[in-house]
Parts: C-alpha cells; structure tokens; sequence
C-alpha cells in the first residue's frame, strides 16, 4: 500500500445470513436438526474496490439499503468481510453513533469519562480536555446530573462536544448530521470545515448532496452494493439525485423532467467580441445566451443561469423573473451579459428553465464551462474570491 | 561520496521513525484499553449500588448472610461439622470462593449482549467486556478474603508459609473462571437459554463441589470423581493453604496423573475458550 493511502478496500464482499426462522434456544436447534434450515442469504455489498487518500475528505452516499453503512462498520472493524481486504493505515476513531457507550445512571462527568475512553482517550487525556468539553457542551452546571435526567438535546450536546475532541489518523461519520437540531447541524459543519482545512482524512455517509459538494474533494455512490460512481462529488451527487429522481419517478409520475440531458436549453458563453470562447481573465465581460427552441413559451416563466466552481461551490446565481420585461420570450432566446469578477479557477453553468418559481421544467445541469486564468495580467485591484460592487469614501 | 552517506542516514531515519510509530501504536493500544478497562469496571461498580444504602457493603454482605444461613443449617441441623476444625471459616472460604466463580461466570455470560450497543457501534476488542465483568467479581473476592483472613485469624489459626499458596490456587481458580465465562458469553449470543441451563448447572456445581461438606464424608472411591471438578480441587487447595493441612487435596490423596486431570480440565477449557471466543467474537456484531 503506498504512503498517501489512508483505506485500502479492495473486493470487498458481505453477505448476512438471515435464518427464516431463527434459531435462539437449544429445543429449537434439537428440533431442528435433520430439517435443512431455510437460510437467506443476502448480500449488502458485491464487490467493492476504492481507496481512500490521506487528507481527503471522502463522501459515501447511496439509498437506503445500499450498503453504505454496512460498509462503514466494515471499515470500522465492527463488522468482519465475508471476502476482500481492508488495509488501512493509522489509527480510526468511527462515530456510528454519538455518544456510544453513555449510561442513563451515571453523572454526566462519568459520562464525559466513560465515552472518551472509548473515543481512545486515556483519564489523564481527559482530565485536561474536560473544561473544555463542558465549555463547549454549555451543560456546566448540569454535570453532575444523571444522564437519564438530561433532555435528548442535552445529551446530543454533551455527546458532540466529546467527538470533536476526537484526533485520529481517519475519522468515520455516519450520518451525524441527522440528529440535532438547526444550531446542532451548523455547529457540525464547523467542524467539517476544521477538518477539511487540518487536511483531517475523513469518511462521511450522507443523505444531505449538498454537504458532500461543500466538504469533499471525493465521493463514491454506491447502489445494491456497488460502487456506481466515484470520484468527483460533484458527478457523484448528481448521479445520486437521478437514481432519487428515477425512483421518486416510479413512485409519483412527476411532470417535470428529470432526463439527464436538456430538451430544449441550450446554451453559450461567448466573448466581447462574440465568438464562443471558454477561457477569460478576472474582470472579462462575458455574454451568456440561452436558447429553448421546441419548448413552448407559454409554460415557461423564467430562466435561471448559476455560475459553479469545478469544486462544487455555487458562486453566484440570477433569475430572468426579476429584470425581464414582457415579450422576453418572442425570439425564444435571451442573453445575461456578466463582469468576470471572480477569481481564477474551473467554473461551470447550471442553467435551469422554470416554469413556477420552484417548479423546473428543463435544466442543463453540467452546461458549458469555461477556465479562468489571469497569468499574463497586469494584476487585480482585488482579491479573494470575488469582487463585489463596492465603493470608498473618505471621512469628508 | 557524501551522497552515500545521506542516503544511510536517510534510510537511519526512516527506519527509526517507522520504529517509533510502531511503537508508539502499540502503546496507546494497551493504554487505550486500560482505560476502556477501566471505565467499564468503575461504571459497573456505580451503577449496581446506586440507589442502595449500605452500597458497596453488600458485596460483602451477601456471601456472609449467605454463610450464617448454610452456617446454622448445616451446624444445627444436618451436624456436618463433625470431625471437620474451623468448619466455620472453612465453609465461609469455600462460599466466597464458589461465589467468584458465580459472579464471574453470570455477569460474564451476559456481558457481550448486555454491551451489544457498544458492540455493534464501535470496534473495542471484545474480550474486554468479559474482562470487566472478571475484574469487578476480583475486587469483591479480594475484600471478601480480606474478611475470611481475619475470621482464620480469630479462629486461632497461625499464619504459616503455606499461606503463600493461596496465590497460585487464586489465578487457577480466576483463570478458570474467565474462561468459562468467555465461553458462555459467546454461546449466549446464539442460544438465549443457557442463561436458564447455566442457573441449574450453578446450582448442581454448588452441592457436587465439597463446599458445604467435608471431603471426609465422600467416600474414598469416589474422591476421584470429585476431583475431576477442578472447583473441589481449587477450593480443597485454598483450605489446605490458609486454615489446615488436614484438608484432603488431590495432590496428597491421589495418584499423580488422577491428581492432575483438574489442571489438566482448566487449560484445555482456557484454550478452548480463547480459540473459541476468538472465532466467534467477529460476527459478534451482526448476531446479537
């Protein structure tokens, strides 16, 4: 295994066994000897072969019953393989859960003690960590409570404050977020960022696409126990949203449209001087053009163009609903002039034809990209991310 | 030149630092699990008196009440003590020690499904939670012994050197109890009733084991049979080392390959239970 690999998974199989009828007293093993026991043997995951890098910030997502989780715990080392290897290198902490181990019948300090040695922490360790826990859960004058005697928010509290003490080669979450309330969840995704600028290795299992674009720099999307897509997350949570929307479409005949490419949209970038070009400097002035051609023009109400880095992040995004004047539609084109103030990086548009605010009836999800670069440039009178419309004035 | 010179130190270093990380992992292994021992035992003591008054006394309490209960019966009623010096005490170590190997074995059965939250969440070596619960009865056993010592020594008994055997005859017998108890623990994930098959075999064990009667009692022939129980060879030793050398042990009755099938009974079920355990201990998670 090579340095930079922190998890190594190479074909990797699971299979349960599920007895119809289980056995779980000695008459019912007597009895049942002789007669073939109808087992059914189900397997959670085919096959699975990725690595997981040093640094990375890694996303698994998939549906229920896909075997993430079962994939976790493998990794966590609570499950055993039924084949394939698992290498890893370094020591992992797995938060299946917050707060494992926490007992109803002790104090919350016990507590505090009781769930960090199973984090890894030694008493010592501890001792010197605990203000801060207790700072950080604001439970202070709690502590010496029950547990039993704490509401679920406290707990949960209580709990998260103790992870986040938590340094490991690799941490694991699985589905952490999906607890707490909104000050809880924001309060985790501060911590995701920590991580993510520590260069913290990190295995995260999600439902929530929009964390995986924000945090990871890869994401694997598994399906019936194997990998269906890996690599950028950004692919990944789309492919994750069509396999939602292919089910939701099953479920519900949805009448918009979920098809992967654009019916009617089309789109182009172009330079000042009119020619499609897909390379510019900071500060460019650019003309976007989006066509529906064959869409019919009474169901449309606006158009939305989003402007993405190649790294998820959305930059910036317009709506036609708030500038256009009546009979913007006639020509069955429009077009969205824009200063390039943004700084240097991959981008790509996100176009998106609505037909009620909310309801889209066509979208180009990976639309034209373009690169900026200003290498060669007499250097900007800005910096950071984007420049905003701003202005000065001295104290007269 | 130079550059081979580099080139070794490089390797040196490389070296060294892959050592120490080795070690450094090692390390925090055992002290990690020190701590989770630790934790757990300290919870448990915690968490079974909470409530109770007396607290911690009852785990002194209840082998004695026990003792005074079997003490009257077996004294005034059925008159065993016959012919047998101290009976007291010598009752009163035989209770304390079948009482280890209960408590032993009964929090240990239970222990891997009783812990079956922390089981199925985290990857903590699953033998710590047998060992725990081994810890927790060890300290009983020690206060416990703390008291059976000052009743040998109010019973007019003299320390002697052969007191120091009792240490040797004490990892025996928590040797032995451990590894039963990892047995059961991993049979109890499967089969939910040897809770109830156990209870009954506890409470043959306590009447085929010499703890309320004397051996003198058990006719020669079937001494034998009696030693094949490596508890009556336990307890019989334990006797012989701290109250009298009139306790019949097999090492002094028996021939040399009878008197050693108890020993030989106690490592063959160690290393089986460990095998055992080991085996089974990875599927622990997804069974219980």
């Amino acid at each position: 295994m090579n340095d930079k690999v922190a998890i190594s998974v190479a074909d990797l199989h699971k299979e349960f066994i599920l007895p119809q009828h289980k056995i779980t007293t000695i008459k019912q093993a007597f009895v049942n000897i002789g007669k073939k026991n109808e087992k059914v043997k189900q397997n959670v995951l085919n096959g699975v072969d990725f690595q997981i890098n040093k640094g990375d910030f890694f996303g698994i997502v998939g549906k229920n019953g896909s075997g993430k989780s079962t994939l976790l715990k493998i990794l966590a080392g609570v499950y055993s393989p039924t084949s394939g290897q698992v290498e890893r290198s370094g020591e992992l902490t797995p938060f299946i859960e917050l707060g494992v181990g926490f007992n109803p019948e002790l104090s919350g300090r016990d507590n505090v003690f009781l769930n960090a040695s199973l984090l890894g922490f030694s008493r010592a360790e501890t001792t010197l960590l605990y203000d801060d826990i207790v700072e950080f859960s604001e439970l202070k004058d709690s502590m010496d409570k029950k547990l039993k005697n704490y509401s679920s928010g406290m707990q949960v509290r209580l709990a998260f404050a103790i992870a986040v003490k938590a340094r490991n080669d690799i941490l694991i979450f699985d589905e952490v977020l999906a607890v707490g309330d909104e000050a809880f969840q924001s309060k985790c995704l501060d911590i995701f960022e920590k991580y993510k600028a520590a260069k913290q290795t990190v295995v995260l299992v999600t439902h929530d696409m929009e964390t995986v674009r924000r945090f990871c720099n890869r994401a694997m999307l598994l399906d019936n126990g194997k990998i269906l897509e890996i690599g950028d997350p950004r692919k990944v949570s789309r492919k994750y949203s069509k396999l939602n929307d292919i089910e939701i479409d099953k479920m519900i005949k949805n009448d918009s449209d979920s098809s992967d490419k654009a019916r009617y949209l089309e789109a182009r970038i172009k330079d000042k001087n009119n020619n499609t070009c897909h390379r510019f400097s900071s500060g460019d002035k650019i003309k976007i053009e989006v066509s529906w051609k064959g869409l019919d023009s009474s169901q449309l109400e606006s158009v939305g163009v989003n402007i993405f880095k190649r790294t998820g992040e959305h930059i910036t995004g317009f709506n036609s609903r708030y500038s256009l004047k009546k009979g913007w539609k006639e020509k069955e084109e429009i077009s969205l002039d824009i200063n390039l103030n943004i700084t240097d990086g991959r981008y790509y548009l996100l176009i998106e034809a609505f037909r009620e605010p909310g309801k889209v009836i066509d979208a180009i999800y990976e639309g034209p990209d373009f690169d900026i670069d200003s290498s060669e440039d007499k250097g900007l009178k800005w910096s950071g991310l984007v420049d905003l419309p701003h202005k000065w004035s001295d104290a007269n | 030149m130079n550059l081979k010179i580099l080139h070794l130190y490089c390797t040196f270093e490389s070296v060294l630092k892959y050592n120490k990380l080795q070690l450094s992992t090692m390390k925090i292994i055992t002290k990690q699990n020190k701590s989770i021992l630790r934790e757990m035992v300290s919870t448990d003591f915690k968490v079974r008196y909470q409530g109770s008054a007396l607290g911690y006394l009852w785990s002194l309490l209840r082998p004695l009440l026990l003792f005074a209960i079997l003490y009257v019966v077996f004294v005034y009623v059925f008159k065993l003590n016959k012919g047998v010096s101290h009976y007291g005490v010598y009752l009163l170590l035989g209770i304390v020690l079948w009482t280890f190997f209960m408590e032993t074995t009964v929090i240990g059965m239970s222990s891997v499904v009783n812990k079956g939250d922390l089981i199925r969440k985290i990857s903590i070596p699953r033998y710590l939670v047998v060992v725990s619960g081994s810890i927790s009865a060890l300290i009983n056993l020690g206060f416990n012994l703390i008291v059976v010592l000052l009743f040998i020594l109010i019973n007019g008994v003299e320390p002697s050197i052969t007191w120091l055997l009792i240490i040797p005859v004490l990892i025996e017998l928590y040797v032995f109890s451990l590894a039963v108890a990892f047995i059961l623990a991993a049979f109890y994930v499967k089969f939910r009733d040897v809770v109830f098959v156990w209870e009954v075999a506890i409470q043959a064990g306590f009447y085929a084991t010499p703890i309320l009667y004397s051996l003198s009692l058990v006719p020669e022939k079937f001494r034998v049979y009696v030693f094949i129980n490596p508890l009556a060879q336990i307890i019989q030793d334990a006797r012989y080392s701290l109250i009298t050398n009139k306790a019949i042990i097999s090492w002094n009755t028996l021939r040399f390959r009878y008197a050693i099938i108890p020993v030989i009974i106690v490592l063959a079920v160690s290393v089986f239970s460990l095998l055992y355990f080991k085996k089974q201990s990875k599927n622990f998670a997804e069974n219980i």
